[in-house]
């Protein structure tokens, strides 16, 4: 037997079986972020008080660029997933909630392909 | 949000206390400060970025860059965002083993979270004095 009302069928609006992929998304690129931070960490260490000549160089290495390529990648979208949920924590106004919403989705994607840019350029 | 009681609607619902009436405790100092480092590393996102552009926009691009990040209000700034990876680190690795169902007990959780301020902490002196200890 359903517990779903008539109403419920009559207009389709089930679950739209996405409902933890938000949460699972977030673990993801956690569980990926821990070996990539520890290895950009490593890396960045390398490159204090060089030049940016020594920068070029270093992601010109493939490996080097792949690597920080999937570590942008996993880092922009672990930080608007993270971002997402404190705006839905503490916004007050449904108006207010929405434009923080959009400005993280933009800051996101400004901060990713600006930094994707950068590496392939000097990758390339 | 409106208040319904001034429509003539009913009585507001009583509030949980806010946050300042609470005993702190290492999870929930963990916890705070887990979201606040997560803030702060959005913001080293922004550091990164120009990091990057600036190195794949040549010479003066990177001197100015280097410039900012090696002055003292750049290193403070840069030790508070390794600083921040640390803790994040540790403590989100802590969430995820909370995710599988470890960790719970009162004692072991608190324990665990006053271990991760240290780890943090000694972590960032560590990986700062490898990147400027040989004087750079």
């Amino acid at each position: 037997m359903s517990t779903r009302t008539p109403l419920s069928k009559v207009q389709g609006l089930g679950s739209a079986h996405s409902g933890v992929a938000h949460f699972w998304r977030q673990r993801a690129t956690a569980v990926a972020l821990v070996p990539l931070a520890i290895w950009f960490v490593i890396s960045a260490l390398h490159l204090v008080g060089g030049d940016h000549t020594a920068v070029s160089d270093f992601f010109g290495e493939p490996v080097n660029a792949i690597l920080m390529i999937l570590f942008i990648l996993a880092a922009v979208t672990h930080m608007s997933l993270g971002i997402q949920v404190v705006i839905e924590d503490y916004a007050e106004s449904e108006g207010g909630k929405l434009a923080l919403l959009l400005l993280n989705k933009a800051f996101a994607w400004i901060v990713g392909a600006a930094s994707l840019f950068a590496v392939l350029k000097m990758a390339l | 949000m409106a208040d319904p009681s001034a429509a003539g609607g009913p009585r507001p619902r009583p509030l949980s206390p806010h946050l300042q009436i609470y005993r702190w405790t290492p999870t929930m100092a963990g916890s705070i400060v887990h979201r606040a480092t997560g803030l702060a590393l959005a913001g080293g996102m922004a550091f990164l970025a120009w990091w990057l552009v600036a190195a794949a926009s040549g010479y003066q691009a990177y001197e100015f860059f280097s410039m900012v990040a090696s002055s003292l209000v750049g290193k403070v700034v840069l030790f508070g965002l390794v600083w921040s990876l640390s803790f994040h680190l540790l403590a989100g690795t802590r969430h995820l083993i909370w995710d599988v169902g470890y960790g719970y007990q009162p004692r072991a959780a608190n324990a665990w979270g006053v271990a991760i301020f240290a780890a943090s902490i000694a972590i960032a002196a560590a990986v700062f004095a490898l990147g400027y200890g040989a004087g750079a």
